[in-house]
């Protein structure tokens, strides 16, 4: 028996989301008194995979094959039902982002598995299987209790933390024996930037609405956001305005984020907006008006302008930084 | 060509949420029943794809898993265009119930292209796209912000962290989709609501599997504490408490 994890990697490198997510399986594992077993496609190094065990793998298998440079949803499916199924497993444990959200389900159909999707805590119970889960895009949580043998569940990110865990891991190729037939996904184009922080991963972020006035206001938004190492984020009509790019556009109808710190800045705070950042851990709202809704989801306040307010924090921000 | 959408009946966006006495539901009395956001779009794009087409692509159908409560959305995607309308007569209580009965309905109904929404806005599956192409043995392309049909082959942008691709799959696929595929959704017009009243909306009974999963539980978000205002004249004391306070810088 075991609990399966797949542990995506970028560029043959792990994130931190991967340690939160080996250590997530591994409490589960421990609970059900099974092992921990890593998936990992695509080239890693040894050094790489090695750092699993600190986090509670007690194995790891890599499926290496040259095509999954692109991702093709069937054939990762394949080789993480397949693992699951060779190892007996009771849970599945995916992260949910980009690819969690791609290849999951398919793996859930592979295995005749119930599927709960961002969940954001350890099982409630184990028998029966009864996790927590937001709905409603966090306005409300409820108990999802998933029926079937195997288990698939997917993580909300950041919502676990690293739990170090001391032990040693045995590193196995694994031969998913599938043949050119099972990829179908044909890769035209790639674009990328490089060197910017990916907001979905950032552990701060500072982010500007409409009380910015105008796109050449950002100076200071940026530059808070250099100083602390944070990603960069918008309200919906600054990225239709053409402000700022889409890709920074957070909300219901953008981007879910999930950041330690989420810095508002001129956003009045609408349903819509905080449903794609309610889940941080601290909310600071800055506004001028006392009645802004953003203020009642906000953790610390500062009543007043941007104009002030924001030069302020990037003194202090620069303070700061100098005395660690 | 032939493509066929995915709706999911939702409540407005702007629904306040009230449980039932029990807390084993959530009190539907009262909401404001839309066609999920992403859905919308999606059907949007399925519009614009079809009217340049040139009568390539030569139906656009909408598929609802859901009693006839859900008939009044269902009209409202057929008034902003969508050609006809199935509804599976049954109450869902998770999205493998969702996928796999839909994908029983395909099996004798075949679609080139299927479209999802990457989540539904009430229970947050973001499931039942990729699922339904596993049932179906087909592909499937997540993240989908962009989808064009160039001459005979479709093409597809995704959002990957920190970019995007350009990915071609054959036919049949499904597209689970999300910012981007369309700028905004359309709005039906006193013409097409009086169409839509003729166009044909096909009943069928489930004959997919079961659901693998169900809520027992709901509950309300623990109440936040109150803001901490600081003095916007001293407003780096922000810094010192995300540090000492918070700490999480
Ligand atoms: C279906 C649907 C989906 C949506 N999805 C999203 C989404 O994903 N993301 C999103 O953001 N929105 C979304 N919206 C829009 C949302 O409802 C709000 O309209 C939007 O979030 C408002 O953006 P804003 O806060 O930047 O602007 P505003 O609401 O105009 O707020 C500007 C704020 O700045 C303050 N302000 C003004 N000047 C200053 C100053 N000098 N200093 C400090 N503060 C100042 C004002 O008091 C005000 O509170 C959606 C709406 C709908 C209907
Ligand atoms: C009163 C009521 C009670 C419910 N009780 C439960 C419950 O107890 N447990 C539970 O899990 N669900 C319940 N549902 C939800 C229903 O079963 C959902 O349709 C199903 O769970 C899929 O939701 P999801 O959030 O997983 O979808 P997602 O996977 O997030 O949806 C993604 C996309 O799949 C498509 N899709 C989703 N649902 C449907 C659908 N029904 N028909 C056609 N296409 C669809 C849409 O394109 C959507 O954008 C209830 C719904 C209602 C109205």
């Amino acid at each position: 028996m075991s609990v399966i994890v797949y542990t995506e990697n970028w560029d043959g490198k792990f994130k931190k989301s991967s340690y939160e997510l080996v250590s997530y399986a591994h409490a589960i594992a421990t609970e059900l008194g099974v092992e921990t077993i890593a998936v990992s496609i695509g080239q890693v190094a040894d050094d790489q995979l090695n750092v699993l065990a600190n986090y509670g793998a007690t194995k790891v298998l890599c499926a290496i094959n040259e095509k999954f440079t692109v991702l093709d949803n069937a054939a990762y499916a394949s080789v993480i039902a397949r693992a699951a199924k060779a190892n007996n497993a009771s849970v599945v444990v995916f992260a949910n982002n980009f690819t969690g959200k791609a290849v999951a389900p398919r793996v859930a159909v592979k295995l005749e598995a119930g599927m709960a999707n961002s969940v954001t805590a350890l099982p409630i119970s184990f028998d029966p299987f009864v996790v927590p889960k937001n709905i409603s895009n966090g306005k409300a949580n409820g108990k999802q209790q998933i029926n079937s043998e195997i288990k698939v569940i997917s993580l909300a990110q950041n919502s676990f933390g690293l739990k170090e865990n001391e032990g040693t891991l045995t590193i196995e190729a694994y031969d998913a024996e599938l043949d050119d037939s099972k990829f179908s996904t044909q890769l035209v184009e790639k674009n990328t930037v490089s060197g910017k922080i990916i907001l979905t991963d950032a552990e701060l972020v500072v982010s500007g609405g409409r009380g910015m006035k105008s796109p050449d206001n950002w100076g200071p938004i940026e530059e808070l956001a250099s100083i602390l190492g944070a990603g960069i984020a918008c309200s919906r009509p600054v990225a239709d305005e053409g402000w700022r790019p889409h890709s920074e556009h957070v909300g219901q109808t953008g981007k879910v984020i999930a950041p330690n710190l989420y810095i508002a800045c001129g956003i009045s705070g609408a349903i819509q907006h905080l449903a794609g950042v309610n889940s941080s851990k601290v909310m600071v709202a800055i506004n001028t008006d006392p009645e802004a809704p953003f203020f009642e989801a906000a953790d610390y306040g500062i009543l007043g302008d941007v104009k002030t307010v924001l030069p302020q924090l990037v003194e202090a921000a620069k303070k700061f930084k100098a005395h660690q | 060509m032939k493509i066929l959408v995915c709706l999911s009946n939702v409540p407005d966006t702007t629904t306040k949420i009230k449980l039932s006495g029990d807390k084993s539901a959530v009190d539907m009395t009262g909401v404001q029943w839309v066609i999920n956001p992403w859905d919308e779009l999606a059907l949007t794009r399925a519009l614009d794809l079809k009217e340049k087409s040139g009568g390539k692509i030569e139906k656009i159908t909408v598929i609802t898993v859901g009693e006839s409560y859900t008939e009044p959305t269902i009209r409202k995607a057929l008034a902003v265009g969508a050609d006809d309308a199935v509804r599976i007569n049954m109450m869902p209580t998770d999205d493998y119930e969702v996928a796999s009965n839909i994908a029983a309905y395909l099996k004798d109904n075949p679609y080139e292209i299927v479209l999802s929404g990457i989540e539904s806005s009430d229970y947050n599956g973001s499931a039942v796209g990729g699922m339904l192409a596993e049932f179906l043995k087909v592909p499937s392309v997540s993240s989908v912000s962009f989808l064009d049909i160039e001459g005979e082959e479709p093409i597809l942008k995704r959002e990957i962290p920190g970019g995007t691709e350009t990915v071609k799959v054959p036919v049949p696929f499904v597209a689970i989709v999300q910012k981007g595929i369309a700028l905004d959704p359309r709005i039906p017009a006193m013409r097409g609501i009086m169409m839509a009243r003729k166009k044909p909306l096909t009943v069928v009974e489930p004959t997919g599997e079961s659901a693998k999963s169900t809520f027992i539980e709901f509950g309300m978000p623990q109440p936040k504490a109150k803001v901490k205002m600081i003095d916007p004249e001293n407003a780096g004391e922000l810094i010192t408490l995300l540090h000492e306070e918070a700490k999480i810088i």
